[in-house]
């Protein structure tokens, strides 16, 4: 459970949860084992579409919970299901609280619910006397070690068998052996008693059907049908947005939910209950039977236009599973109780400010958990609108609104540039800033920074831009910052490789400045909407049939972000809107506009290894162009494991936490080197900066280039 | 109307996967045989294998002394195949039950119940347990035998959706088993036989 004071307290934590080995290596293992079992669970299904499905069936849900809720009632109580909705957390734990008293219960069994996680359920129940037993495997040993779950499926993903073995010697007072196999039946055998003796079951709910009064419970282990059988009084708790038409609805998610969560095709059970069903020990035979909603906050969520989408969440864990991040620091220190990308969101919305503060701020944005949701949400977007909301709130730190002030100011930030590149010279050599006063980036030691160049690509553009007689294709080029002014060779390789095709008119606005997604990353939303305004004037997009840029993330977010910030303005959507559709990588320009391929380039066979920046594998969904590029150049592209993981750049994230960045990009230039290749090509300056910053600081020699630079020195001269 | 092969096989693939083992029988008295027999050869009480012998707290130690010889529990079986099955097991010492798995939550050996239908996409067999007694004893049973008419399979979930809903429209209490019960809560290896049956057979018979 993360609840640090600050972030500097919060940052102490996750060095310390950096050095825990066994989680680090548990969570390696899982994220690897996972890109497979998912893969061959979903072989020979439609994922995309299965998704989509799903996220439109929660879309129309979420519109319409309280009718849903009042149909559910309904029928659920002519089943004979008292049903009770909770404004909040402590109003859920206060309504099962005295439904235990009323029927006189002392023991009390559970299957896993999130939702009870999320009110801290059993603290209260415990609080009024009344014994808890958790009785799935993992709940059982986290509720035993007095800690929360650090996964929403796998709750003790972070523990050994050791670790296991001993707290259940403790539990039993028998010596215990370090056998996982022996260890489950254990826990078997000493938890059958207490579905013998509890008075009372709560489990949670996966799905709550209106048009039947129905709950849907999804288990491996079965212990939801012992909780939901043996006491005679049974309640579930699930928050409102479990709540579904049909059970179609339910049936369209279960299609997708395991698969999604572990790569199992099905659970061993569903479980499907409507009212109360015939129970031995109950008053007439029947279950005294309690279903508990839980609204708190929710339901403001859902009349919000951007977080209502959170809403369509299915709780499969997945964000986690591919998150970078959470695979370096485990549940604990990601997340709050929901864990993972959806978790820095919900931690906002369900258990306020205070805890969300400092996670929301330890997100790459490298969208992989967008890419993986069963529901398709936006996480990576909502996560930074959690950021900069709690900003607005709380009012904006001293340098992030300088920032914001500086970089919507395109005349004053260049000028500082170049003032840089003055007061650089002492300490700048090969490219590189040496013999920097270390003690001003005490952490960032583990990458060498560049140089700004000599001269920006701006002021070079009239020496060498090409002269077009007549134009079949007009291009503005989107340079973006760490190419116009520190890498301005990687724009000049693209310039000759566009020119080597005749009618091809380049442009470059001198107006343009930085594309934002910098602000973005530091939740200055309005700044950020300032500067694309800026650059929406500075290049007049009708002028043009594409905007090419050399910068993975510039292009993703000119083409995507610009719409989202300006949902709210309709003129300025739909200024926005002319603008994103030109914007086209540089890859993806050549490649399939072009239409160069191997007849345009010669030279010596090479092996060159790739890099799939985030912005262009998952922002954008280009994955073959550059690819096929290398190829059609002469090189031997030899593919790296995990090549679309993040390489810990994230912009201002590796400025923010660089211990992480530093531990992705150990693992990103181990993967690299692994392909035996000395030499390796990607589409974005900032994977370039961060990766040859590690390779230079490392003393390893390893070329790490623009694609352009690779196509450019290859072309054939006509 | 026959189901077709092709479903079938894909169940039989699918459940397989899950750990499950299936096989086709040619009539209720084949299917009968297939459970005595499994009853016969099977061990007092697998979990001595694993749980009896591993050190338990006394409580938990205590629920051995709950079962005596070996039990098959059929809740849901007609009558007259209760009794077959109940003349099948009569030499071996098994004694057949059809309720008060309240008094036996320390573990059967076998619960044979009908399947009401079979998903083949997943391999997964659908248990009507309203009853408590199925409920029960297809969760404490140490084996589940689901016995499934060849023409009670459908090829995806949806395909059974209208069933499905006909029931929810009552209190009930309906289950989708896919293989034995499982975990990989410990560092992620999985375990069969958690909370609910170690080995979970099913009997597809052909022609009904």
């Amino acid at each position: 459970m993360q609840d640090a004071a600050n972030l500097s307290q919060y940052r102490k934590q996750l060095r310390e949860a950096l050095n825990n080995e066994f989680q680090r290596e548990a969570l390696d293992k899982f994220a690897v084992a996972y890109r497979t079992s998912r893969a061959n669970a979903f072989a020979g299904i439609d994922a995309p579409e299965l998704i989509s499905e799903i996220a439109a069936a929660k879309d129309a849900a979420v519109d319409h919970l309280m009718e849903l809720y009042e149909e559910f009632k309904r029928h659920a109580e002519a089943a004979g299901t008292k049903v009770h909705l909770a404004a909040t957390a402590h109003e859920a734990n206060e309504i099962i609280a005295s439904i235990a008293k009323e029927n006189g219960v002392k023991t009390i069994v559970k299957s896993k619910s999130m939702t009870a996680e999320e009110t801290h359920l059993n603290d209260h129940l415990e609080g009024q006397g009344l014994d808890v037993t958790e009785t799935d495997l993992g709940e059982w040993i986290i509720q035993l070690r007095h800690e929360g779950p650090t996964h929403m499926v796998m709750p003790a993903i972070h523990l050994s068998r050791y670790q296991v073995a001993d707290l259940f010697t403790e539990v039993t007072h028998k010596q215990q052996d370090v056998d996982i196999q022996k260890l489950v039946k254990v826990a078997r055998r000493e938890l059958r008693p207490k579905f013998c003796q509890a008075d009372m079951g709560i489990s949670g709910a996966n799905f709550a059907i209106a048009a039947t009064g129905s709950i849907g419970i999804i288990t491996n282990e079965g212990n939801a049908r012992l909780t939901t059988t043996l006491p005679r009084v049974h309640v579930a708790i699930a928050g409102i947005d479990k709540l579904v038409p049909t059970l179609h609805d339910a049936l369209r998610i279960i299609k997708c939910l395991p698969k999604n969560a572990t790569g199992q095709n099905l659970t061993s059970y569903v479980t499907w209950i409507t009212g109360a069903a015939p129970c031995a020990t109950g008053p007439d035979g029947k279950k005294v039977h309690h279903i508990v909603f839980l609204d708190n906050g929710r339901l403001a969520m859902a009349r919000d236009p951007l977080f209502k989408q959170a809403l369509r969440c299915i709780r499969c864990g997945a964000c986690a599973n591919v998150c970078p991040i959470y695979r370096l620091v485990g549940g604990h220190k990601y997340g709050h109780v929901y864990i993972g990308a959806i978790g820095l969101v919900a931690t906002y919305f369900f258990h306020g400010r205070d805890k969300a503060r400092n996670l929301v701020q330890n997100c790459l944005n490298c969208g992989a958990c967008k890419a993986v949701c069963a529901a398709g949400i936006d996480l990576p977007t909502m996560i930074k609108e959690v950021h900069a909301r709690i900003q607005d709130e709380e009012g904006h730190p001293l340098y992030s609104s300088a920032a914001g002030m500086v970089l919507k100011n395109r005349t004053l930030f260049h000028t500082m540039l170049k003032s840089a590149r003055l007061l650089q010279k002492p300490v700048a050599g090969g490219g590189y800033l040496r013999h920097l006063p270390m003690f001003l980036f005490k952490d960032h030691d583990f990458r060498a920074l560049p140089a700004i160049a000599d001269e920006a690509f701006r002021d070079r553009w009239e020496k060498i831009r090409p002269r077009v007689a007549k134009a079949d294709i007009k291009v503005a080029l989107f340079s973006g910052c760490v190419q116009d002014f520190v890498y301005p060779e990687q724009m000049e390789a693209a310039v000759a490789v566009i020119a080597s095709k005749p009618g091809v008119a380049m442009e470059y606005p001198m107006g343009q400045s930085c594309c934002g997604l910098p602000l973005m990353m530091m939740g200055e939303k309005k700044a950020g909407q300032e500067l694309a305004a800026h650059n929406m004037n500075a290049i007049d997009a009708t002028g043009f049939d594409y905007i090419v840029t050399l910068c993975a993330s510039c292009a993703s977010y000119l083409k995507h972000g610009y719409k989202r910030l300006f949902a709210d303005d309709p003129a300025m959507a739909y200024k926005a809107a002319q603008f994103s559709q030109r914007v086209m990588d540089f890859s993806s320009f050549v490649h399939d506009v072009l239409g160069m391929g191997e007849e345009s380039f010669s030279g010596p066979a090479k092996d060159v290894t790739y890099h799939a920046p985030c912005h262009l594998c998952r922002g954008l969904g280009v994955t073959e162009a550059p690819r096929q590029l290398l190829r059609d150049a002469g090189l031997n592209y030899l593919p790296a494991a995990e090549e679309d993981v993040c390489c810990g750049f994230g912009g201002t994230f590796s400025v923010k936490f660089p211990e992480l960045s530093k531990e992705l990009l150990h693992k990103k230039i181990a993967n690299l080197k692994a392909t035996g290749a000395t030499a390796m090509a990607t589409d974005c300056p900032g994977c370039i900066m961060q990766i040859r910053g590690g390779f230079e600081h490392d003393g390893t020699a390893f070329e790490v280039r623009h694609v352009a630079e690779y196509l450019a020195a290859r072309l054939k001269r006509g | 109307m026959s189901t077709p092969p092709a479903l079938v096989d894909r169940l039989k693939e699918k459940a397989g996967l899950v750990s499950a083992v299936v096989n086709t029988v040619a009539s209720m008295d084949e299917a009968l045989a297939y459970v005595a027999d499994v009853c016969a050869n099977k061990e007092v009480c697998q979990i001595l294998a694993s749980g009896c012998d591993a050190p338990l707290s006394d409580t938990a130690e205590a629920l051995c002394g709950t079962k005596q010889q070996k039990i098959i529990c059929a809740p849901d079986l007609p009558e007259e195949e209760v009794a077959k099955l109940a003349a099948l097991c009569q030499e071996g010492g098994i004694a057949v039950i059809t309720k008060g798995m309240r008094q036996r939550l320390g573990g059967i050996d076998i619960a044979v119940t009908m399947a009401a239908a079979g998903i083949a996409e997943t391999g997964t067999v659908v248990v009507r347990s309203t009853d408590e007694e199925v409920r029960l004893a297809t969760m404490v049973a140490e084996t589940h035998i689901a016995l499934l008419p060849e023409s009670a399979i459908v090829a995806d979930s949806y395909d059974f959706e209208p069933t499905l809903v006909s029931w929810m429209e009552q209190p009930s209490y309906t289950a989708f088993i896919t293989g034995p019960s499982r975990t990989a809560d410990i560092e992620r290896v999985l375990a069969l036989g958690v909370h609910g049956p170690l080995e979970m057979h099913i009997l597809i018979l052909e022609g009904k």
